[in-house]
């Protein structure tokens, strides 16, 4: 017969575990929680972060993308698609500039090829949409989010740079 | 007025106003213990909990209700409809029944009958019904072995609460909860009740409670991981709703039950102090609280354990404790604590 183990009988009838279970669900309970408050609290954001893209503008207002179409070669996705014709004052320009925000997978490949550091992923991940077809972004809505979250996006690739 | 409460119309308006007065405030109270359960449990994981709607997110369980009934109800193609949408009622019409006969204090309860007890042991035994019904009639794998599930663990356990309650009727010599109450009165307050002298049945009996109502550890019947939901499966909107609130009725009824029991019902803990309502809701509250905490501590059961627990432990241990408190009760070992007819009973 194998050796009867009374420690293990008695704890079991006294429901030590469950005493001690308690204890410890007691002083959780009174802990300071750890919840944010999502839409009025947020937690920190890495100057690394990519969120949604955006065109950037040099500081005279021309935009920087030099329609070299690194970013859709490279893109996994093939989330973006660019058209390309040279502008009146002869320099090469996109006339259009598209990402399929639906196929994108946010790797940040595009902003790595950018030589021109035009295209970005911002910190904005609050995008959401009714449709999908909101989610068809054109290169207004690029340049625009460009302007919008100019501050930010330059302050991230600032804080970046040593690393790369 | 007076004569016109003792005509047949009467008496019948009478008595459902007064099953009204039950079942309005316990229903409302019961969707701000579901807040307070949520909460409890958010707490423990360190979490906040329900806290949007309303202050506090205090309106959450209305909003759910609301949510719950203007959904759609779902019917699975191969399944037995009346069966599917009667066994919800089974299970919360059993539940809210048992409340009948319920005391809050001397004189506030629906039905004073002197086999108080034993209706609620045979009503709450009715409730496994509306479990069996529902995983059956779904017509489906998993909802049937929850059904399966919950129907062999809700037997096995009442035969301990069973057991239990007996050594609580030797006790007082009545299986009416207004004499169980009264047994427990005396000079030394809370120490009169039976949670000391029958202490390790109640522990016995909160424990058996928690099997019985499938709150976790023992929730096999519902077990997310392997069984999705249980019996639970097929339902959507107002039968789920249904579903929910008779668990957590019989999930209060049960502390109501311990609260009667064994911590001595509407009667002040203290000396002095005057009894009433409030103690019992306090007291249920209290009960209720360590459900919850329960729910947020214990890991679920194996069944095999849950078995081997239900009849190689509880079942003897309760067995026992019946001859003990019978051979108490007839020679007045500890001072006539296991004796109390002469105080109350009949």
């Amino acid at each position: 017969m194998a050796q009867f183990d009374y420690t293990r009988a008695v704890k079991y009838f006294l429901l030590v575990d469950f005493i001690k279970g308690f204890a410890l669900g007691m002083k959780y309970f009174f802990a300071p929680k750890v919840t944010l408050n999502y839409p009025h609290e947020k937690g920190p954001l890495s100057p690394r972060f990519r969120g949604e893209h955006a065109l950037r503008r040099y500081a005279n207002g021309e935009e920087r993308c030099i329609a070299c179409k690194l970013c859709e070669a490279i893109c996994p996705a093939q989330a973006i698609t660019i058209d390309a014709e040279p502008r009146e004052d002869g320099s090469r320009r996109t006339t259009r500039y598209d990402i399929d925000m639906t196929k994108c997978i946010y790797c940040g490949f595009c902003q790595e090829a950018c030589p021109v550091d035009a295209i970005v992923e911002g910190p904005n991940f609050e995008f959401a949409t009714e449709t999908r077809e909101e989610l068809f972004y054109d290169k207004d809505r690029l340049l625009a989010n460009g302007d919008r979250w100019e501050g930010e996006i330059a302050r991230n690739l600032e804080l970046d740079a040593p690393y790369r | 007025m007076a004569e016109f409460l003792t005509t047949p119309l009467g008496i019948g308006i009478y008595i459902v106003a007064q099953i009204l007065l039950l079942v309005v405030p316990l229903l409302v109270a019961l969707a701000f213990l579901m807040y307070a359960d949520r909460k409890i449990w958010a707490a423990v994981q360190m979490r906040r909990g329900p806290n949007v709607v309303g202050f506090f997110g205090l309106m959450q369980s209305f909003a759910d209700f609301l949510k719950y009934i203007v959904k759609e109800v779902v019917i699975p193609a191969g399944a037995d409809r009346a069966v599917f949408l009667m066994a919800p009622l089974v299970s919360l019409v059993m539940a809210l029944v048992a409340w009948a006969v319920i005391p809050f204090n001397e004189t506030m309860v629906i039905s004073n009958i002197n086999v108080a007890i034993l209706y609620v042991f045979a009503v709450s035994s009715l409730e496994v019904y509306g479990v069996i019904m529902g995983g059956w009639a779904s017509n489906s794998k998993y909802p049937f072995l929850g059904a399966l599930r919950s129907a062999a663990q809700m037997i096995s356990y009442e035969v301990s609460i069973g057991l239990i309650i007996i050594g609580v009727i030797l006790t007082t010599g009545s299986m009416n909860f207004g004499d169980i109450v009264n047994a427990q009165k005396g000079d030394y307050g809370m120490l009169n009740w039976y949670w000391l002298p029958h202490f390790p049945m109640m522990i016995l009996f909160f424990i058996s409670a928690l099997a019985e109502t499938n709150r976790p550890p023992f929730d096999l019947p519902e077990a997310e991981s392997e069984l999705v939901a249980g019996y639970q499966v097929e339902y959507s909107s107002t039968p789920f709703l249904l579903y929910m609130i008779g668990e957590l009725v019989a999930v209060v009824l049960m502390c109501a039950l311990v609260a009667l029991l064994f911590l001595g019902g509407w009667l002040s803990p203290i000396p002095g102090l005057p009894d009433g309502m409030l103690w019992m809701f306090a007291k249920m509250g209290f009960v209720f609280f360590f459900f919850s905490m329960i729910k947020a501590i214990t890991p679920r059961y194996r069944y095999d354990q849950l078995m081997r627990l239900g009849w190689k432990v509880f079942l003897p241990f309760s067995l026992g404790w019946v001859v003990f408190v019978a051979f108490a009760a007839k020679f007045d070992w500890f001072w006539g604590a296991y004796a109390r007819w002469s105080v109350g009973g009949g």
